[in-house]
């Protein structure tokens, strides 16, 4: 063998056993699309309707084991004051785990902020979890393959096989992942999977008493949650990302980030 | 060509080799690119099981009407009636079973979530009847006098 030949025949070699059999297949969107026509689970929050009573997030805290002690949580619920002058102030206490039953504002480091009543032009409450994106930045970091998107469009987290990296929770521009502190991986909404895959609802859901928090299925017609998101002027968060979020918002104001 | 040239070569193929089998070993089978495509559904495929069979805790007013169908009722007819069961009770588990009774929450926290007057015009929030809870009978509990499963104030 030459030494033309034999350099010739390593780089074929080598080029050839670089690219792994899976890089070569070829995704069309239409056909993901096309093999998945039932079932694609979306949320609906209606802002006008959450009273920040905050029981969502103590059901989602009981349901999936998070500890109630731990400053982490699956959803919270953000409270916003708009003053008459323009400025916005908003909180959010412990996630909201025991409601906002308060009028003090909790600014941080600049202690807290009581507002008038008569200052105040607007102020609600909006409850925020996992929007379960339709392109997800996090898995797309996760090194292991331990993240994931079903085919029903639900993240997931493979505890057996996430390693802990955290790029995930760096990863998703909404901060709704977190470490878990008894379970050692990243924890995130898995909009109730156990729950909503035998038919039933999502806990924060059973639990809000005012139907502010709906989950549902986009692909059905009928569904209230796919009229809604179909019918009526619904907003999604930090939508410059391009994550195309499933988490649908009524009354969603430019002060919500 | 010479020895030399050939011996980085084997243990390159043994490397490479030992990795397969180490894969084939430690991967499961069903580990690999799944509906979503290899960017967004690379993952083991029983882990989306796993999942579905977390246990729920939270059964809903259903599962307390098949025995507790009087507190249901009485709860359905009251301004309370769009409250669960579980919010206030606690999550059933596998109630009656495990555990035996549930520890209900009476506390004067659990009613302020909601009945804290906060000014919050543009929510839902405005339309619930509040108090100051600083200055509301601080010294009794709110199930002292108001009934949870019928706050009529007329009932009183």
């Amino acid at each position: 063998m030459k030494r033309r030949d034999f350099m010739k025949n390593a780089l074929v070699f080598v080029s050839g056993a670089s690219i792994s059999a899976s890089a070569l297949e070829f995704i069309d969107p239409k056909k993901v699309l096309a093999d998945n026509p039932d079932l694609r689970w979306a949320f609906l929050v209606d802002t006008h309707k959450c009273v920040g009573c905050g029981f969502c997030v103590k059901a989602c805290k009981t349901e999936n084991d998070i500890p109630m002690g731990a400053n982490v949580t699956r959803t919270w619920v953000e409270r916003y004051v708009t003053k008459k002058d323009g400025k916005t102030v908003s909180d959010s206490p412990k996630g909201a785990l025991n409601g906002f039953t308060n009028k003090k504002i909790d600014q941080n480091h600049s202690g807290m902020l009581e507002v008038p009543d008569e200052d105040i032009a607007q102020a609600f409450f909006v409850p925020k979890l996992c929007n379960h994106c339709e392109i997800p930045a996090c898995v797309q970091v996760c090194p292991v393959g331990a993240t994931y998107s079903t085919k029903d469009g639900v993240v997931l987290v493979d505890r057996k096989w996430c390693i802990g990296c955290g790029y995930c929770i760096m990863g998703c521009p909404y901060g709704v992942r977190f470490f878990h502190p008894t379970e050692h991986v990243a924890d995130k909404c898995t909009f109730c999977y156990h729950r909503i895959s035998k038919g039933g609802n999502t806990a924060c859901a059973q639990a809000c008493p005012f139907e502010a928090r709906r989950i549902g299925n986009l692909r059905d017609p009928n569904d209230p949650v796919a009229k809604a998101v179909l019918n009526q002027r619904v907003g999604i968060l930090r939508d410059e990302y391009g994550t195309k979020p499933q988490v649908y918002y009524l009354g969603l104001n430019k002060e919500v980030h | 060509m010479k020895g030399h040239v050939w011996r980085p070569l084997f243990v390159v193929i043994a490397l490479v080799v030992f990795i397969l089998l180490f894969r084939a070993v430690y991967v499961p089978d069903d580990f690999g690119v799944q509906d979503r495509g290899y960017t967004f559904g690379f993952h083991r495929l029983s882990n989306e099981d796993e999942w579905k069979e977390y246990p729920a805790k939270y059964k809903g007013t259903e599962y307390c009407n098949e025995c507790h169908d009087d507190k249901v009722e009485e709860v359905s007819i009251s301004s309370h009636e769009m409250i669960n069961c579980e919010n206030c009770h606690g999550a059933a588990f596998d109630h009656p079973d495990d555990p035996e009774t549930l520890t209900i929450n009476r506390s004067r926290d659990l009613c302020i979530r909601c009945h804290s007057a906060l000014y919050m015009p543009s929510s839902g929030r405005n339309d619930i009847p509040g108090i100051d809870p600083a200055e509301h009978n601080t010294e009794y509990e709110c199930a002292d006098c108001h009934n949870p499963h019928n706050p009529s104030l007329e009932e009183m």
